[in-house]
């Protein structure tokens, strides 16, 4: 029984459970950052209530462990009724988690830009969401870039606490594998060497856009 | 059929989320001392030391950072001591977190490091000042000042992160938590009560490391 997993069987199987921290990272990383795009409008939208409620939203998430949320989603969502699997616990505190600290990145880079854009866009007659979205937001895009790409390595590394309720992706490939081969010291040089093939290229890139970024201003 | 919250059994148990909070803390603020050192030395090396060295901490550093916490800590748990190295659940998790802090801090330390104006050194040298009296006096203070923000909120992003060590059985307020689950089937009143604990501590960070700027770089004005 044991013999069956060579090492190639045990690369082979953690790589297809890869595909599954993936496309989790791609769901988690598209759905906060529409989440995320929302809460940046609210914190720098003209409205007290709005900037304190995203505010306090970001504040709220950024201070609590992500594996907190996955366990409050995962136990707390059945006694309101709603009946969640391992994959729709961990979507939904991947989701809250990427937009929270996306928005924050974002509304950082909006200040950057300055009053003055603001306030010659409202000048010229467009209203809150023009200015934003034609004036404001183009110009933010270019500085929040490299921190953004930076995130979405954080993303990827938190997919790997989706394991722990269950869902079964790289990480919990490799402990699963741990346990019917006790090779702890391969098994998990594999999915190291595994996550850290998909963040570095992340990391470089995020590199490179932050010098391209730098660059430009110098010159 | 409805459920009922009912915390009664979190209450009566406080005290062991109290210990499990502690050893959070404890835990967390040794390790960024450590690991504090650990990044400054490291990010030293890879300004000024020789090539191998240089190559052997970026490796390090984009080792740690390019993975998860929880592969770095299974590794270290499982992998060493498969491998002859058995080291306790409360050893495990010290070193796991102290090495993964010194990472990411080194990284910052450096960006610090790098933006000091070598003007500075070389003014430094030209009154007779010793490299360590330099690196100690004139280097090292402006630029921890200047990664302060940046060193700060990557501590409690690693407190935070800290709660992953439970799953080696290291008696962290997580663990506790699970733990009590275990006995009481209270799962969401228990993480909810831990959330906030957490919440709770990783603002009351935040609120000390504000405070403690001024005091530590009074050099820096009001931020």
């Amino acid at each position: 029984m044991m013999r069956q997993f060579t090492d190639e069987r045990i690369i082979l199987l953690l790589l297809e459970h890869a595909q599954w921290t993936a496309l989790l990272s791609l769901i988690a990383f598209a759905g906060g950052a529409m989440l995320g795009l929302a809460v940046t409008v609210m914190r720098v939208a003209p409205s007290k209530a709005l900037n304190r409620a995203g505010m306090v939203y970001t504040g709220l998430i950024q201070s609590t462990p992500l594996l907190m949320m996955l366990f409050l989603v995962f136990f707390g969502l059945p006694l309101a009724g709603v009946n969640v699997d391992a994959w729709t616990a961990a979507t939904v505190s991947l989701v809250l988690f990427a937009s929270a600290f996306l928005a924050d990145i974002w509304r950082g880079a909006i200040e950057a830009v300055g009053r003055g854009q603001w306030e010659a866009a409202r000048a010229l007659g467009l209203t809150f969401l023009q200015s934003f979205r034609l004036v404001i937001a183009p110009q933010a895009l270019r500085m929040a870039l490299p921190p953004t790409v930076g995130f979405s390595v954080q993303v990827v590394k938190g997919t790997a606490l989706t394991s722990i309720i269950g869902f079964v992706e790289l990480t919990k490939a490799g402990t699963m594998l741990n346990n019917v081969t006790f090779r702890p010291f391969f098994v998990f040089s594999v999915v190291a060497a595994i996550y850290f093939a998909m963040c570095f290229p992340l990391s470089l890139w995020a590199r490179h856009l932050e010098r391209r970024l730098h660059g430009a201003h110098t010159s | 059929m409805e459920y009922r919250l009912q915390f009664r059994e979190v209450w009566n148990n406080f005290d062991l989320l109290l210990w499990g909070a502690a050893y959070s803390l404890i835990l967390c603020i040794l390790a960024g001392i450590v690991g504090l050192a650990l990044g400054i030395i490291a990010a030293e090396t890879r300004r000024t030391g020789p090539g191998w060295a240089r190559m052997l901490v970026a490796a390090y550093v984009e080792a740690i950072r390019n993975t998860p916490f929880i592969v770095q800590l299974f590794f270290l748990f499982f992998g060493l001591s498969s491998a002859g190295l058995r080291l306790s659940p409360e050893a495990a998790a010290a070193i796991a977190l102290t090495v993964n802090i010194g990472a990411y801090f080194c990284e910052i330390v450096r960006a610090g490091l790098e933006a000091i104006p070598r003007g500075q050194i070389e003014a430094a040298r030209a009154l007779g000042l010793r490299d360590w009296r330099i690196f100690r006096a004139i280097v090292l203070p402006p630029a921890l000042s200047q990664a302060y923000p940046a060193l700060t909120s990557q501590f409690v992003l690693v407190f935070l992160g800290s709660a992953v060590i439970s799953q080696i059985s290291a008696p962290d307020l997580t663990f506790q938590a699970q733990f009590l689950q275990s006995r009481t089937f209270r799962a969401f009143e228990i993480y909810f009560v831990v959330t906030g604990m957490y919440v709770a501590m990783a603002l009351g960070f935040k609120l000390l490391f504000a405070q403690a700027e001024r005091r530590l770089f009074p050099w820096k004005g009001v931020r």
